[in-house]
């Protein structure tokens, strides 16, 4: 059963003297797919880390399923508990310098499964991504299409509650785009609360079951899929939706 | 011309005759220098995988001062490994100078530097996002460390020949603190000094094309694991 959630609550974070995101408040609904968008600088991949304990807010709070992040109030055992139940899958695919199998048994290692559990989860995982024939590559050697399915399966394997995207597709070629969007809707389907930032609003529309709009460090829009590209709220959400400069 | 000819021709006619003094000395020499470089490696890996992974007051001073360190002087490390172990010094009770232990011990402080300096750079160049990756797979700060070190692995033997490397061409210090004694504290890079001075060089020219061999051959090694570390 997958309980965790994510609440945001007055987020924000300073880089270098820079705002980088400013008093968000947002929630994440349990089970579903939320997009978030918005033009590069506009605090999308911060949210992103800040959510899920990589980073340390300047000011807020994260709170995953009622109780705080941990980084906070400075419990690392409880932080790590509730990393546990998280994955993410970076922009770039950055898997480690070894066999893609030992890349995809990773998470599962340093939750010490044993080998039997971990084998069949495994290879389960890189079944669907079609990359079970790869197994014992170099995973440095794989191409950038291959690399971001391994690094997706990588996730997958470890069964997250909430797994973040940080555009996962982008540099794809289309083959590649149309197998990472089929396994993020089985991971869906499986319970899975997914956050995905993405550039491309097709692909927002296509997987999200909510969009957040992200402009300058705030959240300027939150809602539905269809209500947020049929009934913008906000003149500069449609701007953005239309593909006009919002900056 | 035709000193340097004879020369060589002596040289590879002790080669190939396994001629037992050439032999013995080459066997010395990679027994001094093979457990000076454990040694070295014991001490000079955890140093510079610390230094590199952990954040501490005095981290980047601590850097600063192995790579410093790196550039030693040998025949600066010979006196001061002398003034240490000779008959008047403070740790000469243990009767440890004119010694292979006393050679061992200046080829350490020579190649510990080296390692740990070289590590320590292979560690802090290791991509962040590695870091970042194995956080979010749910590692714990040992297990990141320990993936990371096993990303450096490559580099981490590459500091650890490069620190072989060093000290069996090494002849300043070995040479103040082994006295060059035959067949006890006689290696190649002292047997090539002395040889050469008593314009013997057909010992010399062979010990020569020992080492260029060994310097060769630790290239090579160092070619093809950059070459399997490269991503």
């Amino acid at each position: 059963m997958k309980t965790l959630s994510i609440e945001i609550k007055d987020l924000s974070k300073v880089y270098n003297g820079q705002s980088v995101l400013r008093g968000c408040n947002l929630t994440f609904d349990r089970g579903l797919i939320h997009a978030l968008i918005g033009p590069n600088g506009s605090g999308k991949t911060t949210l992103l880390r800040l959510c899920n304990l990589l980073d340390v807010p300047s000011n807020g709070e994260v709170l995953l399923k009622n109780l705080d992040s941990g980084l906070n109030s400075g419990s690392l055992k409880n932080s790590i508990e509730l990393r546990r139940r998280m994955a993410m899958v970076f922009h770039r695919p950055s898997l480690f310098n070894t066999t893609v199998w030992k890349n995809i048994l990773y998470g599962l290692k340093v939750r010490g499964i044993n080998r039997k559990e971990s084998e069949r989860k495994g290879k389960k995982a890189l079944e669907m991504v079609g990359l079970w024939k790869l197994k014992d590559r170099n995973a440095l050697t794989l191409s950038v299409g291959e690399s971001q399915r391994v690094a997706l399966a990588r996730a997958m394997v470890i069964d997250p509650e909430v797994l973040f995207l940080d555009e996962p597709t982008s540099n794809l070629d289309p083959g590649s785009v149309v197998i990472i969007e089929e396994i993020i809707k089985d991971m869906k389907k499986s319970g899975t609360t997914i956050i995905l930032v993405t550039q491309n609003i097709f692909q927002a529309k296509r997987l999200a079951d909510k969009v957040i709009f992200l402009l300058d460090g705030m959240v300027v829009e939150y809602g539905n899929t269809f209500d947020f590209f049929n009934n913008p709220k906000g003149e500069r959400t449609m701007r953005f939706i239309n593909g006009e400069m919002v900056y | 011309m035709e000193t340097i000819f004879s020369g060589f021709l002596k040289a590879i006619g002790l080669l190939i005759s396994f001629d037992k003094e050439l032999y013995g000395i080459i066997l010395l020499s990679l027994i001094i220098s093979g457990g000076a470089v454990i040694i070295a490696t014991f001490l000079g890996l955890p140093l510079g995988i610390i230094t590199g992974l952990k954040k501490f007051f005095g981290r980047d001073f601590l850097a600063t001062l192995l790579n410093t360190f790196m550039g030693l002087p040998p025949v600066v490390v010979g006196l001061t490994v002398y003034l240490i172990l000779s008959r008047s010094g403070p740790l000469g009770f243990m009767d440890l100078i004119y010694t292979p232990y006393a050679m061992v011990i200046a080829q350490v402080i020579l190649a510990t530097p080296i390692i740990a300096a070289l590590s320590h750079s292979t560690v802090v160049a290791i991509d962040p996002i590695i870091r970042d990756t194995a956080r979010t797979l749910g590692a714990t700060s040992s297990q990141i460390a320990w993936t990371i070190i096993q990303e450096s692995r490559y580099s981490l033997v590459t500091s650890v020949i490069a620190g072989f490397g060093r000290i069996t061409a090494e002849v300043g210090a070995v040479l103040i603190v082994g006295g060059n004694i035959a067949g006890y504290t006689r290696v190649m890079t002292t047997t090539i000094a002395l040889e050469t001075s008593k314009g013997e060089f057909g010992v010399a020219i062979a010990l020569g094309i020992i080492l260029i061999l060994i310097s060769f051959l630790i290239n090579s090694m160092l070619h093809a694991i950059r070459k399997k570390g490269i991503r």
